[in-house]
């Protein structure tokens, strides 16, 4: 689903330029769950920035189910984002002016459904993720978990491959964390690609796949053999 | 491309954000308005000073008896200068340019009676050229022609004043009245169409009568001559012709201002013609002040509207949305707003216009009234101006990556 193959990102701040990513190779496969951790500064949002087509990497190639992400214009790449991908933001980003069903809709509005359509469908998923009471409420009517169960009908309603998901838990209490992270699992189950940002063992821990970055490349990689369980040499990082 | 469910997407967003639609509305809507008052009140100035200027001829040139103020050749100061029938004929038949020639001579205070209705009114023995000097216009009957002068008929030309005080419902036309008790028949009544009351507290008889039946002799107190269509300069020099020759014959000083009066209005009606043309040159200086201010408030909101909503744009951009469906939404919503408010100002500055020009009808300011090719223009280019300034910074907004947008707080 997604390659890597050295891919590089610098950002240039004045006259420094800081060397983010240094050459990561990874391969993600179609319907796994997989946390990207690592300290603040090791890159981990750049490369979901970059896999999420919200970045553009300097060298290296980088392929979308199948396909070579190279020189996308921004249109191409918002039909990409719009058809493959689905996000997730510590910060939600929710349209404040916008209630539950318009936010979750606004996906479809770029595919051009039209709008009878898009909150009919807007309301299933809001269904899905337990918030059909709150349809008309404005996102600063609810609660932290709400407004992440929100997001994520957001991001699932294009029927993305993939849920790119950036410290998602990052603004909530362990209880909604693990009410969100739960939904995570629920949705891996249909078959979507997940990839979380975290920089919290208790959320990594829920996934398949743990690859831990530093300073830009990719440390250590390796399957979570305890998957919903927590296994002993992790529980001591 | 009607796009219906992009207006309904814009709509939502105009709904949901209130005051920055208002304020934005507003600069455009207090442009065009001030645009339209300042218009209007421009126009209405002007027509009424036309007005003014309608009630006599702006080609005469007027003369009138004086006295010397400086010796000359042998002559003392102080004499009078009155002109006599002769000078009608030298003028008529020595200075050239002239169109129409009319002498005044004045009765003041004289009873004008009818039955039992009399009044108090002054008479003023004209020239049959002297209704298009002063622009009269004739209700009925007819100005006073060559036999009434050569004839010396006693026919009366009366005022619409005049002829309500004397005959009140009764047709004056054809009927007599008595002027210091001599019977005139009644050939026509007129108004003077400026409105003001002391050109129409008088009656109009031929001036050979005048000067026989109330002992003028020769005398004339005023002349009056049209120039054609002559410029200025034209008018200037036959207004000096006639100083000079005026000067010879009556043997003054031609230096002596004050031995003969004249009034050019030739001259006066140019210089308010040049007065207008800076009003109007000033009116749109302002106007276009007026609309150059709307254009800066409305690209500072455009402005602060798009980084208002730089987040909003890096969600929808998250979302799938294009650049260019980015640019036209705030496009179209900008446009949306300036015609409405462009559309609002038009409306509500008429309707003043309209509503003020009922109470203010005085002779210097009249019917103002607006041009309504220069308040569409105004408002299509405030709409330009405002998708301008909204097109700039959306497109650097549609530009910048969202995942920058995004990281703005």
């Amino acid at each position: 689903m997604i390659q890597f193959n050295g891919i590089h990102k610098s950002y240039q701040t004045g006259n420094n330029s800081l060397h983010v990513l240094k050459g990561i190779d990874l391969k993600v496969t179609s319907g796994e769950m997989v946390a990207v951790m690592g300290s603040s500064g090791s890159g981990k949002s750049t490369l979901l920035n970059i896999i999420g087509l919200l970045d553009v990497h300097d060298s290296g190639d980088y392929y979308l189910d199948g396909k070579l992400v190279k020189d996308l214009n921004e249109t191409k790449a918002a039909q990409l984002r719009n058809k493959h991908l689905g996000f997730v933001f510590q910060s939600f980003n929710l349209i404040s002016f916008k209630n539950a069903v318009e936010n979750v809709a606004l996906p479809l509005y770029y595919q051009g459904v039209p709008r009878r359509k898009r909150n009919k469908i807007a309301m299933e998923y809001l269904e899905k993720v337990g918030l059909t009471p709150w349809a008309d409420h404005l996102p600063n009517e609810l609660s932290g978990g709400q407004k992440q169960r929100l997001a994520i009908a957001r991001a699932l309603i294009g029927n993305p491959k993939v849920i790119l998901a950036d410290e998602p838990t990052g603004a909530l209490d362990s209880v909604t964390s693990q009410e969100v992270m739960e939904l995570f699992a629920q949705i891996n189950k249909s078959g979507i690609t997940i990839i979380i940002v975290t920089h919290e063992n208790d959320i990594a821990h829920q996934t398949q796949r743990i690859i831990r970055l530093h300073d830009g490349k990719i440390e250590k990689d390796h399957k979570n053999g305890h998957y919903f369980h927590h296994s002993e040499d992790e529980k001591t990082v | 491309m009607f796009d219906i469910d992009k207006w309904q997407e814009i709509f939502n967003t105009i709904e949901k954000n209130k005051l920055r639609t208002f304020l934005t509305g507003f600069s455009v809507a207090w442009g065009i308005f001030m645009l339209i008052i300042l218009q209007g009140s421009g126009i209405g100035l002007q027509k009424g000073v036309e007005n003014q200027f309608s009630s006599s001829a702006t080609n005469a040139i007027w003369i009138w008896n004086g006295q010397t103020s400086k010796p000359y050749k042998g002559n003392k100061p102080g004499r009078l200068i009155t002109m006599k029938n002769d000078d009608y004929d030298f003028l008529k038949t020595h200075v050239n340019g002239l169109d129409q020639i009319s002498g005044r001579y004045h009765v003041w205070s004289n009873v004008l009676a009818y039955k039992k209705q009399s009044g108090s009114y002054a008479i003023r023995g004209v020239h049959p050229d002297y209704q298009e000097v002063e622009k009269l216009t004739l209700l009925n009957g007819r100005f006073l022609n060559e036999n009434d002068q050569r004839y010396k008929r006693k026919n009366v030309l009366i005022s619409k004043l005049v002829g309500d005080a004397l005959f009140k419902t009764e047709d004056p036309l054809g009927e007599y009245i008595k002027i210091n008790g001599i019977p005139f028949k009644v050939i026509g009544v007129f108004v003077d169409d400026d409105g003001r009351d002391d050109n129409m507290q008088l009656v109009y008889i031929s001036i050979a009568t005048a000067q026989t039946v109330f002992g003028g002799e020769r005398n004339i107190h005023g002349m009056v001559v049209t120039v054609g269509d002559a410029n200025e300069k034209e008018a200037k020099k036959i207004e000096d012709d006639i100083k000079t020759k005026m000067a010879n014959l009556h043997r003054y000083d031609p230096e002596d201002e004050n031995a003969m009066f004249f009034w050019n209005s030739v001259e006066e009606f140019t210089k308010f013609q040049k007065l207008f043309a800076s009003i109007r040159l000033f009116i749109w200086v302002i106007g276009i002040g007026t609309i150059i201010a709307g254009v800066v408030g409305v690209s500072n909101i455009m402005m602060i509207v798009v980084k208002d909503r730089t987040k909003e744009i890096g969600i929808r951009k998250a979302l799938g949305a294009t650049p260019g469906s980015i640019i036209s939404l705030i496009l179209q919503e900008a446009v949306l707003i300036t015609a409405f408010a462009g559309y609002f100002g038009l409306v509500v500055g008429v309707g003043l216009l309209e509503l003020v020009s009922d109470y203010i009808q005085t002779p210097f300011f009249r019917e103002p009234e607006v041009d309504v090719s220069i308040a569409l223009g105004a408002t299509l280019l405030l709409i330009i101006a405002g998708a301008l300034a909204g097109f700039i910074p959306a497109r650097r907004a549609a530009a910048i990556k969202p995942i920058e947008a995004l990281r703005d707080e």
